[in-house]
């Protein structure tokens, strides 16, 4: 099971539409993620990056083609299925940072763990330790309005990691910032896939942030252009 | 799982407190009028009730004609005589006390005051069938009753005008041109029917006839069933005896009438009811429109709060939940609004009740049916937006602006 890769995508074609009007996303994509690795996906808009985001995050299905999450086939779990697939193994951060509004830091990250039904005095000891994970805890009580976009996005990434995902998935984590707090974000991230052994796949468009990674992908036209291993390389 | 819903529901509502409150504002009026409609509406029927059984238990009362006061049957129908009124009580089982009222409206007068009221003539067996007590004073005796002496017993509304401040048995008045002494006084009845049953002046039948009505006609006789005996037996028994009496031919109409008392008031009653009931229907419309405001703002929020489903959906949640999250906070909202309602219909039908004269009556049953119905107006038009937000496709709603 350890040899097993985390994510593995086999021939994943998405075709949106259907007759004249239809449009192939993506044309056939093979990929490997092994567990424990620091994944930057790069194309220019239209290459299919995102699409390949959403397949990878159980929040679509590949029109043809299987991917195994895990060694289970998601392209044969229902909605539901993969909704507790997303709850148990995967955490989401995004580029517009997508808090809800007018709600705490800790609520806000406490949220998945109601999903998962844990009593209050559990939800608050986890969320409370993913805000000390982003060094935030301090500003627990704070709506996102009173947070800056740094701040928010740190409370994303605890809200992400609160329930100790296997995989970490991120689309355009830095987009909405500036570069200062970007290496932040990208030290946090670095510091969570090094020392909680969390597989990150992060999207972005800026080279200097790839750099972070160990394995970059490139997109282009709905294809893999190629894979580079550029840190230390996948651990065994 | 369900009470974290519920907090989170509350949670939501608490931030949007006057959305909240404006969303709920239609249940809030439904209710309150549904459940003050009703409240009051009992409270009539609960006050018809009393006046009419003031009226006395199990009485039966007999006039000339067909309908209140109108001669039928062609040819104006005759009165009654002391004849019918003795055959009553001799030939019919169960009668307890048969009492003939011969009437005649007159101005009472003493020293400066004077009244306009009814005088009654009738006979020592009236305070039998009515069950009504003196205050003070006694009834006339046989002798009296027989000879038709002016001496009277006069209701608290007479005595309260004539007498305000002296004990008026043993004094003397005049009624139209009629001296006449007061031997009694009787307890005060309130308003009775329409009229007001202490506004009368009673003396023994006799010298009514001979000093105020000028012949030896009965208007109108009542008669007090027996506990034992069922009141439409004996009313059927006098119905024949009387149409005997009569000379009613087999097949002709009666020319007088008899009505139970009971009947009138569950007539009474019954109408006061469908009037109750009705405008609880009207109330209840405003309640179904109270839903539709509910309904209304639930798909607005949807809308508003895509992305935030969207994230819900991307984090974990299943449809069902989000679906539990939305019918849960319309049913939470939907509750709270009848809460609010029924304490403002407490309120106004505590003002109410006392303004328009009935009595105030807390019905655990139609606030419980109110609330029950606002829960219920919660989940059937929450349902429709509650679906719409968990059909919703993650992806979509996230990237919703």
């Amino acid at each position: 099971m350890a040899a097993d890769p985390i994510i593995q995508l086999r021939g994943v074609t998405k075709t949106y539409g259907a007759g004249a009007t239809a449009f192939q996303a993506l044309k056939g994509i093979d990929l490997h993620v092994e567990a424990g690795d620091f994944v930057a996906v790069m194309g220019p808009s239209g290459s299919g990056k995102s699409t390949a985001m959403n397949i990878l995050g159980c929040l679509d299905v590949p029109t043809g083609g299987s991917f195994r999450f895990k060694g289970v086939s998601v392209e044969r779990l229902d909605r539901d299925q993969r909704a507790l697939l997303r709850r148990r193994y995967l955490g989401f951060v995004f580029q517009g940072f997508n808090l809800l509004a007018r709600t705490s830091a800790l609520e806000n990250v406490e949220l998945p763990l109601l999903y998962r039904g844990e009593d209050k005095a559990k939800r608050r000891e986890l969320a409370m330790a993913a805000l000390d994970k982003v060094g935030l805890t301090q500003w627990w009580d704070h709506t996102p309005a009173e947070l800056s976009g740094g701040q928010q996005q740190r409370v994303a990434i605890a809200r992400a990691i609160v329930t100790s995902p296997d995989v970490l998935l991120a689309d355009e984590p830095t987009g909405n910032l500036d570069t200062r707090t970007s290496v932040e974000i990208m030290e946090l991230l670095t510091g969570l896939n090094r020392d909680a052994g969390i597989t990150v796949l992060m999207v972005t468009h800026e080279p200097e942030m790839a750099e972070y990674a160990r394995t970059i992908v490139h997109f282009r036209d709905g294809l893999v252009e190629k894979v580079e291993q550029v840190g230390a390389g996948v651990p065994a | 799982m369900f009470f974290t819903t519920v907090i989170l529901a509350i949670r939501e509502i608490r931030r949007h407190l006057l959305r909240s409150f404006l969303t709920v504002l239609g249940i809030v009026i439904g209710v309150a009028a549904v459940v003050t409609m009703v409240t009051l509406g009992q409270g009539a029927t609960a006050a018809v009730t009393e006046q009419i059984s003031s009226l006395g238990a199990n009485i039966l009362q007999i006039r000339p004609g067909q309908g209140f006061g109108r001669g039928g049957g062609g040819a104006q129908a005759p009165d009654f005589d002391m004849g019918d009124v003795d055959a009553i009580q001799q030939q019919i089982a169960g009668v307890r006390a048969v009492a003939p009222q011969a009437q005649s409206s007159a101005l009472a007068v003493r020293n400066a005051a004077n009244w306009q009221t009814t005088v009654a003539g009738t006979t020592s067996q009236f305070f039998v069938a009515q069950q009504w007590e003196l205050t003070d004073g006694r009834i006339w005796t046989p002798a009296e009753e027989q000879a038709g002496k002016a001496v009277c017993i006069i209701g608290n509304t007479v005595r309260q005008n004539l007498f305000p401040r002296t004990d008026p048995v043993g004094q003397r008045f005049r009624v139209r041109d009629v001296a006449c002494e007061v031997i009694g006084t009787l307890a005060s009845r309130g308003q009775g029917g329409f009229q007001d049953q202490d506004d009368t002046v009673i003396m023994p039948i006799k010298a009514v006839q001979r000093r105020f009505t000028g012949n030896r006609d009965i208007r109108f006789i009542m008669v007090a069933v027996d506990e034992a005996y069922e009141t439409s037996s004996v009313q059927a028994s006098i119905e024949q005896l009387l149409r005997q009496r009569r000379n009613i031919g087999p097949g002709e109409q009666d020319n007088f009438n008899i009505f139970d008392t009971r009947q009138i008031s569950e007539t009474l009653q019954g109408t006061t009811r469908i009037l109750t009931a009705v405008m609880g229907a009207v109330a209840a419309v405003s309640l179904i429109v109270g839903g539709i405001g509910i309904m209304n703002i639930m798909l607005v929020s949807v809308t508003e709060r895509t992305r935030e489903i969207g994230i819900r959906l991307a984090i974990g949640a299943v449809a069902g939940e989000v679906l539990m999250q939305f019918l849960v906070e319309a049913v939470v909202l939907a509750c709270l609004g009848g809460l609010i309602g029924l304490v403002l219909a407490l309120v106004a039908t505590l003002i109410m009740a006392p303004l328009i004269q009935v009595p105030f009556l807390f019905d655990p049953q139609i606030n419980l049916v109110a609330f029950s119905v606002s829960a219920l107006i919660g989940i059937v038009f929450g349902y429709f937006p509650a679906r719409r937000a968990a059909s919703l496709n993650p992806i979509d709603a996230l990237r919703h602006e």
